[in-house]
């Protein structure tokens, strides 16, 4: 697809429903998730990579929607935290947030959820962390959830029991 | 940020051929670092060429070592049974560096092309040579923790902040570039470049340069690598300094070594002075120190409003220390 | 059976945990327009020339906001308010300028194309307690006085067998709630209404009226989610001030402005750095004599505050010689604001270590060195305390966290210690106001409160089913938002005392009035409007922190792998988020103890680090154990409801607990924050 001047058309499923429309070539996918599309589960803390409030899951990897270019995720499938519950059931590691207390203000929530989705997919696939021998099969102990989560700051200080959610979620 | 073209070419040629002919071109990989540096005014490309298609994203068996292609993440190649096995530095480092996140998005090509976390290069509004040639250098007599200890030059004392460089750099790597005069390699260890009085270079690369793999050669001393990384947090902090090490001991003596050190120089410093030192030495604390101390012998430390850099002489060689005993005490 | 208590899930937390609670940029408005702010280059001048010329020629720019060429406002008592009223600079990153747009593509494009020339003059902006101008300000900003004496410190410290006199550092903090400041503002019909990030939008009405000209009436300020404050969305600050500029030049047009992180580190507070110069005198068996704690900060030159960091030793320890002083400087800097437990949080890291030093020196243990100067009464204002529960805390805390066996040990690379220390917070009350209202079954509760992740919205509607006497599933509850009963600020830990004895009142007043069988309709409001500090006792919340510390031996990398923390602080009304409320606390202290410092380069005046990959704040590989108990503690004098404020204490104390541990790991004594791995490694083997 070669695209000239600023905007450019581009298609991607947002939460499952399809989208088509013309984005500035500038414009992040945070930014038209939620200044576009009215689509503000993903945050903006930072805007710059650095806290992991925007994260979402594109084609199934959890990424930063504030360093992808809309242009850039044509014919993709991106997943909010809101998407994530679709039809209004909690998906267990939302549920499992819930019942951890996992989260007092809020705004780095939706990123934690969907990085913690992403985190446990990884896991299943036996992708390693640093937190474990790169040469091993890993396990999924505290200590690896915590390196692995480690993207997503969290201000209101909820760590220790974002762990305990992740684990509960895990077992689920 | 300014307004740019977006083009996905067909293929790596015409991809190359497109920045070439563009001198305000830009090649995209995984975005991490050119978005957070179009956000904040560092560079101003009108056209993006996206190159994620356009290179490999696969990782292949070649001749004893491995190819691994420039699009493909950081995640992908630290998860994968053959770099962490024959080359587990290379994983280690992979996986100390950035986020989860970041490490999903960030490219093979493009995560040893990320610049300087220098505060002063990310502040338009501060002097910086390597943002603003002639600018002056606002680290000096500033704010010094993070910076260079090796190799700066009295126009930039930045470092390079990858973690993947320091143990490609260890590990004997070469990159495989494609431009519009054709195909070269260049070994890892030449990619980057000290600053000197041209510190807007962080590499050797030219406008158009295109990373097309990174060859990792066959190695067997490279299956007794780590690497290790101190930094001020335990995760998701650039390195205060890093070691990527790898290690072969007979009888009590080094028989073969390889060591880089990251956080304290403009380029993934490679060793080679230590590692001269190592081999044939019985396997001691000493001898690491030795080695060492050596390589830091000319150390050039800073002041700073923050107290400076020069920790980071001994904090380096006590990691030396660290790592090489463990590879020596704990084979992997 | 009573709600209070009740271990009930956030009410809040489904819309929170899939991000459909809204945040005050996200507010719902059609065809928003896009502000951006533009900040000054330089320390201290004026600015001389502004180019808007390419900036305004851009398609989709629809004003540009400059000095002097926007309307009119007033002065209020924050100065910082007065916003592009002229072309003054008093610190480098000041608003002086703003443009709207479309988008914000098009937004941030023009913002780089606005030039501003200035007439540049000498600024200073480097702290140092050794300075020659240092003041005493007129009064603390808890109203209390600037310095105390009692008796003879310096006789004391004289005739004194064992004497600590050491001087302690905290570094210069930024709030950084992950919501950056935002704003949506709509002027439509002669009244504006602003969905603003804020601890207390009514605080916010009052102070835009006023800037504005404006009747509060005119004024509605909407908050239902703040993504945390910490103090730093206290008191108004200069961007909604902007927000609203740019909303009443374009009428019925929304304007959302958010800043970006990097300029919360110039335009939103933070907590400036302290010298804390502290004076410990003992007698053989370690009773005080003297106490003393000379504490220096920086403040503004636009705006003054002083960090009260000498307040908590007022209370602290017995001993019959006492001084505490506060002075400033003042600097072309950014204006300092409340930070999480101001004055207590930074002021009880000097005297904490000051007490482990002298436990050291004297060869006792630091828990029966505070338990030995336990005061009977508040040694300040001679006041009984209506409970204190510090002894229980250090107790219950020794056991749950085995503070017996704690001989400094090797683990493989690691060296591992541990550490103690206190934590205090007051407890007083503000002023508010709530309603309640009943309609078909439900009582309707409503107060101008805010929850910031506190759990406002959770324990409200706890203390309202209970004063009402019915099932809390009948309660609603409202907050956030002007159109309810004024309400203070979200601050100071007073937040659940306040509100909810207003609550209280207004159930009290309703059930009088109607009964337990009312009618639809059936309204009443009620009220507290008490001064804030008790008049017959000192109201404190105690607490006692314990560290795990390990030091690698080799590189001195530090890590926390415990933090357990005993607290007694009234009546605790949900133990769920209250346990959140102390372990947020906590972990913000690891972060501070370890982490957190500005950069300020006084040779441009700004924080250089500022943002998230060059500030550090923990991770969550940081802070992976964080424990929190409380004492069962039945306070009859503080308030109605015997509960304290919990929102604070936690983080009071937390780095002092963290730096005796990395001694007794170690031997190295750090005093000054954060401790990092450089201080640490001169001194290790």
């Amino acid at each position: 697809m070669g695209l000239s001047g600023f905007r450019a058309e581009v298609g991607f499923r947002v939460d499952g429903e399809p989208h088509t429309l013309a984005v500035d070539t500038r414009s992040t996918v945070l930014d038209v998730l939620r200044d576009t599309l009215g689509n503000t589960s993903p945050k903006k803390g930072c805007d710059r990579g650095q806290c992991g409030a925007c994260t979402v899951l594109l084609d199934g990897r959890r990424v930063l929607s504030c360093l992808v270019l809309a242009v850039t995720a044509g014919g993709k499938d991106i997943l909010t935290a809101k998407g994530l519950a679709a039809n209004g059931r909690l998906h267990p590691v939302q549920q499992a947030f819930l019942d951890n207390d996992a989260l007092q203000c809020g705004y780095c929530t939706p990123g934690q959820v969907c990085s913690a989705v992403g985190a446990l997919d990884e896991f299943a696939d036996g992708k390693p962390s640093h937190a474990g021998d790169v040469t091993a099969e890993p396990e999924l102990t505290r200590a690896e959830i915590a390196e692995r989560i480690s993207g997503n700051l969290c201000r209101c200080g909820a760590y220790t029991a974002i762990i305990s959610a992740i684990e509960q979620a895990a077992d689920a | 940020m300014r307004p740019f073209d977006y083009r996905t070419p067909a293929n790596a040629v015409t991809a190359v051929q497109a920045v070439t002919e563009h001198p305000a071109a830009a090649f995209l990989g995984g975005g991490t670092n050119l978005l957070d540096h179009l956000k904040l005014g560092i560079t101003h490309p009108d056209l993006l060429v996206d190159v994620t298609s356009v290179t490999a994203d696969t990782i292949e068996d070649f001749q004893g070592g491995l190819l691994i292609g420039a699009a493909a993440r950081n995640s992908d190649i630290a998860a994968d049974y053959r770099v962490r096995t024959r080359y587990p530095a290379l994983a280690e480092a992979l996986l100390s560096g950035a986020s989860g996140q970041l490490r999903n998005m960030a490219t093979a090509a493009g995560n040893p092309l990320q610049r300087t976390r220098c505060p002063y290069f990310q502040d338009p509004t501060t002097p910086c040579n390597k943002r603003r040639p002639g600018s002056g250098c606002a680290a000096i007599g500033g704010f010094t923790r993070g910076h260079a200890i090796l190799g700066a030059s009295t126009h930039c004392v930045a470092t390079h902040p990858s973690d993947m460089a320091v143990a490609l750099t260890a590990l004997d790597a070469t990159v495989h570039v494609l431009s519009a005069q054709g195909e070269r390699t260049i070994p890892f260890a030449e990619l980057h470049r000290l600053p000197g009085a041209d510190p807007t270079r962080d590499t050797v690369l030219d406008h158009g340069d295109l990373i097309t793999l990174i060859e990792l050669p066959y190695s067997p001393i490279a299956r007794q690598s780590r690497y290790y990384k101190v930094r001020d947090r335990a995760s998701f902090a650039f390195a205060l300094v890093s070691v990527a090490a790898a290690l072969t001991v007979t009888d009590g003596v080094i028989s073969d070594a390889r060591l880089a050190f990251g956080g304290i120089a403009h380029k993934p410093w490679r060793a080679n002075r230590a590692e001269q030192i190592l081999i044939g030495e019985p396997a001691t604390d000493a001898t690491y120190r030795l080695a060492a101390e050596h390589e830091l012998a000319d150390a050039r430390t800073l002041d700073g409003l923050d107290g400076g850099n020069a920790f980071k002489v001994p904090l380096l060689i006590r990691t030396v220390v660290s790592v090489l005993r463990r590879l020596a005490e704990e084979p992997r | 059976m009573s709600a209070i208590g009740q271990d009930i899930p956030r009410r809040d937390g489904y819309a929170k945990v899939t991000g459909t609670a809204t945040y005050a940029y996200e507010a719902d408005v059609d065809n928003a327009a896009y502000c951006v702010l533009l900040q000054a280059s330089i320390a201290r001048g004026q600015v001389s020339e502004i180019d808007i010329t390419e900036a305004l020629a851009l398609p989709g720019v629809l004003t540009i906001l400059t000095p002097g060429q926007v309307e009119k406002i007033h002065q209020v008592d924050d100065t910082e308010l007065y916003v592009l009223q002229d072309g003054e600079v008093d610190y480098r990153g000041q608003i002086i300028g703003a443009v709207v747009a479309d988008t914000p593509e098009i937004a941030h494009h023009a913002a780089s194309l606005v030039h501003f020339s200035y007439h540049v003059d000498e600024h200073d902006s480097t702290f140092s307690p050794d300075r020659h101008d240092l003041y005493k300000p007129d009064r603390l900003g808890t109203g209390e006085p600037t310095d105390t004496k009692t008796g003879d410190i310096d006789a004391a410290m004289r005739k004194a067998p064992h004497t600590i006199t050491q001087t302690y550092t905290t570094a210069t903090n930024h709030n950084n709630p992950m919501e950056p400041h935002a704003t949506t503002a709509l002027w439509q019909d002669d009244a504006l209404i602003l969905w603003d990030s804020t601890q207390g939008v009514h605080a916010v009405r009052t102070t835009i009226a006023q800037v504005f000209g404006l009747d509060t009436d005119q004024v509605r300020v909407i908050c239902p989610y703040v993504g945390g404050g910490f103090g730093a969305k206290g008191e108004p600050h200069p961007h909604i001030v902007v927000a609203t500029l740019a909303a009443r030049a374009l009428p019925g047009r929304p304007i959302r402005l958010a800043l970006t992180r990097a300029q919360m580190f110039a335009l939103v507070g933070y907590r400036p750095p302290t010298v804390q110069h502290t004076r410990l005198a003992a007698d053989e068996h370690g009773t005080l004599t003297g106490i003393a704690l000379a504490a220096v900060n920086q403040t503004a030159r636009i705006t003054e505050f002083t960090e009260n960091a000498g307040s908590p030793t007022r209370t602290m320890y017995a001993a019959p010689n006492r001084a505490t002083s506060h002075r400033l400087v003042v600097l072309d800097v950014a204006v300092p604001t409340w930070m999480r437990a101001p004055g207590e949080c930074p002021g009880m890291f000097g005297p904490e270590v000051a007490i482990d030093e002298l436990a050291e020196a004297l060869g006792v243990d630091p828990i029966d060195l505070r338990v030995r100067n336990e005061p009977e009464v508040d040694p300040d204002s001679g006041k009984p305390f209506s409970s204190r529960n510090l002894v229980a805390c250090l107790r219950e805390g020794a056991d749950r966290f085995g503070w017996a066996d704690r001989a400094p040990r090797r683990d493989g690379d690691w060296l591992v210690g541990t550490g103690v220390a206190a934590s205090v917070f007051p407890a007083f009350t503000m002023q508010a106001t709530a309603a309640i209202r009943y309609d078909q079954g439900r009582y309707i509760v409503e107060i101008g409160a805010a929850d910031l992740g506190t759990g406002a919205w959770t324990v409200l509607p706890q203390i309202a089913a209970d004063a009402l006497e019915v099932p809390l599933e009948q309660i609603d509850i409202g907050i956030g938002d002007t159109t309810y009963p004024r309400a203070s600020v979200a601050g100071g830990s007073t937040g659940t005392a306040t509100w909810g004895s207003a609550i209280l009142t207004a159930a009290e007043a309703f059930r009088d009035k109607f009964g337990d069988d009312p009618d639809d309709g059936d309204e009443m409001e009620g009220s507290i409007s008490k001064p804030p500090f008790h008049e017959d006792y000192a109201t404190y919340a105690f607490g006692a922190q314990f560290a795990e510390v390990r030091v690698h031996a080799d590189t001195a990398e530090i890590r926390v792998p415990r933090l357990l923390g005993v607290f007694a602080a009234g009546r605790i009304v949900n133990p769920r988020t209250a346990r959140s409320q102390f372990t947020g606390g906590m972990t913000m202290g690891l972060s501070m103890a370890l982490h957190e410092s500005s950069s300020l380069d006084p040779r441009f005046g700004h924080v250089i680090n500022h943002d998230l990959a060059e500030y550090h704040i923990a991770t969550c590989a940081d802070a992976t154990n964080v424990e929190a108990h409380w004492i069962d503690e039945h306070d009859p004098h503080v308030n109605a409801l015997g509960v304290k404020g919990i929102g604070e204490i936690g983080i009071v104390g937390t780095a002092a607990a963290i730096v005796n541990a990395a001694h007794h790991a170690t031997g190295v004594r750090v005093r000054d924050l954060p401790l990092t791995l450089d201080k640490l490694l001169p001194g290790l083997p």
